[in-house]
C-alpha cells in the first residue's frame, strides 16, 4: 500500500470508531484508581467533637488540643492581651475578619464567644504551619513594635492574640475559629457549637 | 577457551543482533565531540547517581514499614540494628543531595554552552521534565522517615496545591487522602515513591538520551561537528567514539565523584543538617510545627520566591503561582534565547553578566531560604512601602525579580548582544 492508494473509507470509519471506544474505555477504566485516593470512608468518619477543661488554666495560658488531627489553641487572655486587639486594627489584613472563617458568634474583635478565651485552630492560613505564641517578652526577635501574638515559623506571618493575620505576612486570612461552645463555665466543646451534644 | 567464548557470542548474535547493534549505536561508534571538558562529567555521573539511589532503594524497601505508627521506628531499626543498614540508608539519603548538585552543575553546563538550542529543544525538555520528576520523587522521599520535617514539609508542599483557586483544597484532599497529612498519605508517598516515579524516571532518562543520540552532543565551542564529516568513514572529523574515549573519561569523573561522595558519607552524612535535617531526627508531630522549618537545600531557591510574594485578593495563591512559573519557565528557555551562537565562549558582555547575577541570585535565594526571614534583621526606617521590614524578605524580593528578569528579558538582551565569530571546527 502506497500513499497514493485511495483512502479505504469503511476500514478507516472503523479505526477512528474503536479508537473512541477504547479511549472511553481507558478513561472508565482510569475512575476506580482515581476515586481510590479520595479519603476512605474510615477517615470520613474520624473527628469526632472534643471537650476542654480550662478550669485550670492561668491567665496568658496556651492549650494546645487535637481535633480532627489538627491542633486547636485554648488561650486564657489577659486584660493587656484584650486590650492590645484594639491598637492594632490598623495594622492589620483583615481586622473586621470579613472574609476570614469563623461562627457567626466570634465575628467580633475578640474572635470568641467569651473576650476572656481565644479558640483558635493553631494552623495557618498560608501553608498549614502551626503558629507559636511570642508575647512581648519576644521583642527582641520579633521586633521593636510587636506587641504580642502568634507567628509562623514557616513563612514569617504574624498574627494577633484574636489570630488576625498582621499586613506584609504571606498568610491572606486570619486563623480560623472552630466551633465551640461552653458547655459548663469551665468546659469548652470543641467541633459542635449545639450546646448540650 | 576464548574460541569457545567467541562461539557463544555469535551463537547470541545471531539470534539476537540488535545488542551489537544498540552498543553501537550508543557506544562503540556514537561520536562525540573531541573538546569535551570537566562540565561533561554531570550527565554520566546523573546516571550513576541514579544507578545508586535504586540500588539502595532497593535495600532500603525491605526493612522500611509505611505506616505512621511504624515509619519513624523501622528507620531507627535500620539505622542501629539492620546489618549494614546505617550505611544503605546514608547512601540513599546523601545520594539525594548529591543528585540534585549532579543535576544543577548538568543544568548549568546547559546554559553555559547553549545546549538547549536548535536542534536539542527536546533533549533538553526532557531534561526539565527529569528535573520535574526528580523533585516530586525527592518530596515523595522525603515524607518516609515520619520526622517533623517530613511531616510539616508535606504539609506545606501540600497546601500549596490547596491554594489553586476552585478547584485547590478538593485537589489537596486528593493528594492526602484524609484531611490532614497522615497514615494515608505516607502510604501512597512511598507507592509513588518506590514504583510511580522512579518508572517514570528511567523513561524520561531513556528519552533524553535517545533524543541526544539523534541530534548529536553538544561541546564547549557550541558548533556542530556533524558539517565536518571524513568523506570516507562519514564520522565528524571532531567526533571521537564515545566508547571507549569517555566511557574511560566517566569512569575517571565517577571514582573522583565517589571519593568526595565517601568523604560525606563518612563524615558528615547529614551535612550540618543540610542533607539531613536535625529536626527530622524528632518524630512527626502533627500539633507542633518545629521553631524554624525549611525544606531541604534543594527546593530553597524556590521556596524563597515562594516567601517574596505577599498575599493578593486575600489569597496566597500568586506566591505558588511565582513559584510554579520559576520552574515552568525553564520549559521554554531554548526559545528565549534568540542568541545566534550557542557557546559562552563566543557570548558578548550581556548574556555573560546576565548569567553571572542569575547565578548570584540563585545561591542567594537558595541560602534565604534555609533560613528564617528574620535572619537578617529589619531595616532601621519606615517607608509607605514597606510592608513588612524584614531585610531578608526584600532581598528574597530582589533576588526573585532578577531570576525572572534573567529569562523574560533573554530575547530582548540575547539579540542585542555582541557576539564574536564561532569558529568552523572545535578548539582544543
Amino acid at each position: 500500500m502506497s500513499a497514493s492508494d485511495p483512502i479505504d473509507r469503511t476500514r478507516r470509519n472503523l479505526i477512528v470508531a474503536t479508537s473512541i471506544a477504547g479511549g472511553a474505555a481507558s478513561v472508565g477504566a482510569a475512575v476506580p484508581f482515581v476515586v481510590s485516593m479520595w479519603p476512605s470512608e474510615r477517615a470520613k468518619a474520624a473527628g469526632a467533637p472534643v471537650e476542654v477543661d480550662i478550669s485550670r488554666m492561668e491567665p496568658g495560658d496556651l492549650k494546645v488540643v487535637e481535633w480532627r488531627g489538627k491542633p486547636v489553641w485554648v488561650v486564657r487572655r489577659t486584660k493587656e492581651m484584650v486590650d492590645s486587639l484594639k491598637a492594632v486594627a490598623g495594622k492589620l489584613t483583615d481586622p473586621g475578619s470579613r472574609a476570614s472563617a469563623q461562627p457567626d458568634y466570634a465575628k467580633n474583635e475578640q474572635r470568641a464567644r467569651k473576650p476572656e478565651f481565644m479558640v483558635m485552630e493553631g494552623v495557618c492560613t498560608h501553608l498549614g504551619c502551626s503558629p507559636q505564641m511570642k508575647t512581648l517578652a519576644a521583642k527582641a526577635e520579633m521586633g521593636t513594635d510587636w506587641i504580642g501574638g502568634f507567628y509562623c515559623p514557616c513563612h514569617g506571618s504574624k498574627f494577633d492574640y484574636a489570630g488576625r493575620v498582621f499586613k506584609g505576612a504571606p498568610a491572606p486570612l486570619n486563623l480560623p475559629v472552630p466551633p465551640h461552645v461552653y458547655v459548663t463555665d469551665t468546659t469548652i466543646l470543641i467541633g459542635d457549637d449545639k450546646k448540650g451534644a | 577457551m576464548a574460541g569457545r567464548l567467541m562461539a557463544l557470542w555469535d551463537w547470541f548474535d545471531s539470534r539476537m543482533p540488535s545488542v551489537a547493534e544498540e552498543w553501537r549505536k550508543h557506544a562503540a561508534e556514537y561520536y562525540a565531540p573531541k573538546n569535551f571538558n570537566f562540565w561533561y562529567y554531570f550527565g554520566s555521573l546523573a546516571m550513576f547517581v541514579l544507578v545508586i539511589q535504586i540500588v539502595t532503594g532497593i535495600f532500603l524497601t525491605m526493612h522500611y514499614k509505611p505506616d505512621a505508627s511504624l515509619a519513624f521506628g523501622s528507620v531507627e531499626y535500620i539505622m542501629r540494628d539492620v546489618w549494614g543498614g546505617w550505611i544503605i540508608r546514608y547512601i540513599h539519603s546523601t545520594g539525594a543531595s548529591a543528585f540534585f548538585i549532579v543535576i544543577y552543575l548538568h543544568m548549568f553546563r546547559g546554559l553555559l554552552y547553549g545546549s538547549y538550542k536548535r536542534p536539542r529543544e527536546l533533549v533538553w525538555i526532557f531534561g526539565v521534565l527529569i528535573y520535574l520528576t526528580l523533585m516530586g520523587e525527592a518530596f515523595f522521599g522525603y515524607l518516609l522517615p515520619w520526622g517533623q520535617m517530613s511531616y510539616w514539609g508535606a504539609q506545606v508542599i501540600v497546601n500549596l496545591f490547596g491554594t489553586i483557586p476552585l478547584i485547590g483544597p478538593d485537589l489537596a484532599l486528593w493528594i492526602r487522602g484524609d484531611y490532614v497529612v497522615g497514615d494515608a498519605t505516607l502510604n501512597r508517598f512511598f507507592a509513588l515513591h518506590v514504583i510511580a516515579f522512579p518508572l517514570v524516571l528511567l523513561g524520561l532518562v531513556a528519552a533524553h538520551i535517545l533524543a541526544l543520540h539523534d541530534v548529536g552532543s553538544n561541546n564547549p565551542d557550541g558548533v556542530e561537528i556533524k558539517k565536518h564529516k571524513d568523506p570516507k568513514t562519514g564520522h565528524p572529523l571532531d567526533g571521537i567514539p564515545f566508547h571507549p574515549y569517555y566511557t574511560v573519561k566517566d569512569i575517571v569523573g565517577a571514582i573522583v565523584f565517589l571519593a568526595i561522595f565517601c568523604a560525606i558519607l563518612f563524615f558528615t552524612p547529614e551535612m550540618g543538617g543540610y542533607f539531613l535535617e536535625y529536626n527530622n531526627f524528632i518524630p512527626a508531630d502533627p500539633l507542633k510545627t518545629p521553631a524554624h522549618i525549611a525544606p531541604v537545600w534543594y527546593f530553597t531557591p524556590y521556596y524563597t520566591i515562594l516567601r517574596a510574594v505577599p498575599p493578593l485578593f486575600n489569597s496566597q495563591f500568586p506566591g505558588v503561582l511565582a513559584m510554579g512559573i520559576a520552574v515552568m519557565v525553564l520549559f521554554f528557555l531554548p526559545w528565549l534565547d534568540r542568541s545566534p551562537v550557542k557557546s559562552i565562549r563566543y557570548r558578548g558582555t550581556l548574556y555573560k553578566s546576565a548569567l553571572g547575577v542569575f547565578v548570584v541570585a540563585f545561591l542567594v535565594l537558595g541560602y534565604l531560604g534555609t533560613e528564617p526571614t528574620t535572619v537578617w534583621g529589619q531595616f532601621e526606617f519606615d517607608a509607605f512601602f514597606l510592608d513588612t521590614k524584614e531585610v531578608a524578605t526584600w532581598v528574597g524580593r530582589l533576588g526573585t525579580v532578577i531570576y525572572f528578569l534573567f529569562f523574560f528579558l533573554m530575547p530582548w538582551y540575547t539579540a542585542r548582544d555582541k557576539t564574536k565569530p564561532e569558529p568552523d571546527r572545535v578548539t582544543m
